[in-house]
């Protein structure tokens, strides 16, 4: 239940319950709070990162009800009863998710800060469609910038951690790792 | 951000209810990815503009959601996204115009809870404006930054006082194909056709449509077009997501081999409008489409009046709608 009194002043806190990562939470916060502020402020899931504030970099992409949105854009308030996963709800148990796995792998992640967010698009986009072109790679990523990259080892990455979960016994051309001779 | 009261009304006339009874310090929220982000968050605000101190948030109106398609054309409810849109079948079967204008819009993460409602009644992006140190007249002040300021990006149609490009990608789509909205205020439901419903600085230089303090933009209303008309998009931005247009045409329209029948050309980016460009139609009515289009169009040209960084927008204007109706008509 969502309780919120009807005051403007900054002490008064708002409760809301919702999943994160598979589990019910109950969650207070000061109701002017994105969810971005939310997880990373008062319930220090600081996997996802704070870059822009403005929606234009999608570093701080999280999935809600299973579709990635800007958590800087959204509001906690909003999130009574939905389900939200964050990259720290992507690995299972200890093994990490394909993705994150081949990014790894890849070097996919150099200084990481985008990763959270491309990682959990990626994800999605892998469950509508196991085997994308790398057009729709950039088509479904182009929400998310990466400032290291130059965007191949993580289109790679895509496409490798797409192979594995088809089951397909697929490992990183030596080229990929090694970049061309 | 500044603290607000959170409304979640269950119907349109709660809402209505709630809003009337708070005044103009209660606004609505749909996706919240303009009003959250680009207005409270930033603290954009002046006498003209307050920073809402309520929220009705209406994505919990089940009635405000969803496509229906009837015999006369297709009603999309004001709380679909954008994604919803552009994937379904009614509207890519019928109205590919709009599936463009909603997939050109921002980027896939934005889309996917952007709603319709939201992107037609954004505010619009003047810099000066989402600058919370210029008090301008479109927040209430006395002066427009924008005139001595740099404004590169701003209007060569129709700016009077203010000089903003309206900067709704679907509104123009929506122009082009003759919509309507429905609107929900105190007094019950009205019909206003898309025509009418984009307001320019002249006639209110505090809102960009004739949406009231306390009124909703229930669904649009879009009637099927004509058989073999033909809907073109093209969008020319600075980069490929995550951007406004920098000039988009919208149009709509019917042939005969090459002749021009009738339809509609929409321009984005030009005006604090979607703008139509009733002239440049009324020159190609009865012609042969591809020996007029290059004159027809070149009549933007005699009603922009460009400001001191934007005549390159003039040209492109001009050039965008010759590319855009001949490849309609390919
Ligand atoms: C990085 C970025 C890039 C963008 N690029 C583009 C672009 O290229 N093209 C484009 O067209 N847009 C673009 N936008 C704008 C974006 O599309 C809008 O922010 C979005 O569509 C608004 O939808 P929302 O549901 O989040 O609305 P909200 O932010 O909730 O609402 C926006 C405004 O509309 C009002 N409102 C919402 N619904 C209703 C309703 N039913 N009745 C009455 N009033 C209502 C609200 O009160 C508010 O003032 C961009 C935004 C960002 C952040
Ligand atoms: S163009 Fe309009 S919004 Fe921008 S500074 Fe001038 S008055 Fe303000
Ligand atoms: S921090 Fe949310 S998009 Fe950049
Ligand atoms: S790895 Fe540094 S921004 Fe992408």
């Amino acid at each position: 239940m969502k309780t919120i009194k009807k005051s403007r002043t900054r002490l008064e806190k708002a409760h809301i319950s919702l999943r994160v990562n598979g589990e019910s939470v109950e969650v207070a916060f000061a109701p002017h709070k994105t969810l971005l502020e939310v997880l990373r402020e008062d319930m220090g899931l600081t996997g996802t990162k704070h870059g822009c504030e403005l929606g234009e970099c999608g570093c701080c992409a999280v999935l809600v009800d299973g579709q990635p949105v800007l958590s800087c854009l959204a509001l906690g308030l909003a999130m009574e009863g939905r389900e939200v996963t964050t990259v720290e709800g992507m690995a299972d148990g200890t093994s990490l998710h394909p993705l994150q796995q081949t990014f790894a792998e890849l070097g996919a992640a150099q200084c990481g800060y985008c990763t959270p967010g491309f990682l959990l698009t990626a994800k999605v986009l892998l469950e509508k469609d196991a085997k994308p072109s790398r057009q729709e790679i950039k088509e479904a990523l182009s929400g998310n910038i990466c400032r290291c990259t130059g965007y191949i080892k993580i289109y790679e990455a895509v496409e490798l951690a797409a192979a594995r979960m088809r089951g397909e016994q697929a490992e990183p051309a030596e080229e990929t790792i090694y970049g061309r001779q | 951000m500044k603290g607000f009261e959170l409304h979640e009304p269950k119907t349109v006339k709660e809402a209505v209810d709630t809003l009337t009874r708070i005044g103009p310090n209660a606004k609505v929220l749909a996706g919240g990815s303009d009003l959250v982000s680009g207005v409270m968050k930033d603290w954009v605000e002046g006498s003209g503009m307050p920073i809402p101190t309520a929220l009705v948030d209406i994505t919990t109106i089940p009635q405000l959601k969803g496509i229906r398609a009837a015999a006369a054309g297709i009603t999309i409810g004001a709380n679909t996204t954008l994604t919803e849109i552009f994937e379904s079948k009614e509207v890519t079967g019928k109205l590919p115009l709009l599936a463009q204008a909603a997939h050109s819009v921002a980027s896939p993460l934005i889309r996917n809870y952007a709603t319709l409602g939201g992107n037609i009644n954004q505010r619009p992006r003047c810099w000066f404006l989402r600058g919370p140190d210029f008090d301008c007249y479109k927040k209430g002040g006395d002066f427009c930054f924008s005139v001595g300021g740099d404004n590169r990006y701003h209007a060569i149609i129709g700016g009077e006082l203010c000089y903003i490009v309206h900067p709704s990608d679907t509104a123009a789509a929506l122009l082009a194909l003759n919509a309507q909205a429905k609107i929900a205020g105190p007094a019950g439901e009205r019909m206003v056709p898309f025509d009418s419903y984009f307001v320019g600085p002249r006639e209110n230089i505090l809102n960009e449509n004739v949406l009231k303090a306390n009124e909703i933009l229930v669904e649009v209303f879009i009637p099927n077009p004509a058989a073999g008309t033909k809907q073109t998009w093209l969008k020319l931005k600075n980069r490929e997501v995550y951007d406004f247009a920098l000039i988009s045409v919208a149009a709509a329209f019917t042939a005969a081999g090459d002749v021009w029948q009738d339809g509609r050309i929409v321009l984005g980016g030009v005006a604090p409008v979607p703008y139509r460009a009733t002239a440049i139609e009324n020159q190609l009515k009865g012609k042969n489409i591809k020996t007029s289009i290059k004159q027809a169009a070149a009549i933007i040209r005699t009603v922009a009046r460009p400001m001191s960084m934007n005549a390159y927008k003039v040209d492109i204007a001009q050039n965008l709608v010759e590319r855009t109706i001949l490849q309609g008509l390919a």
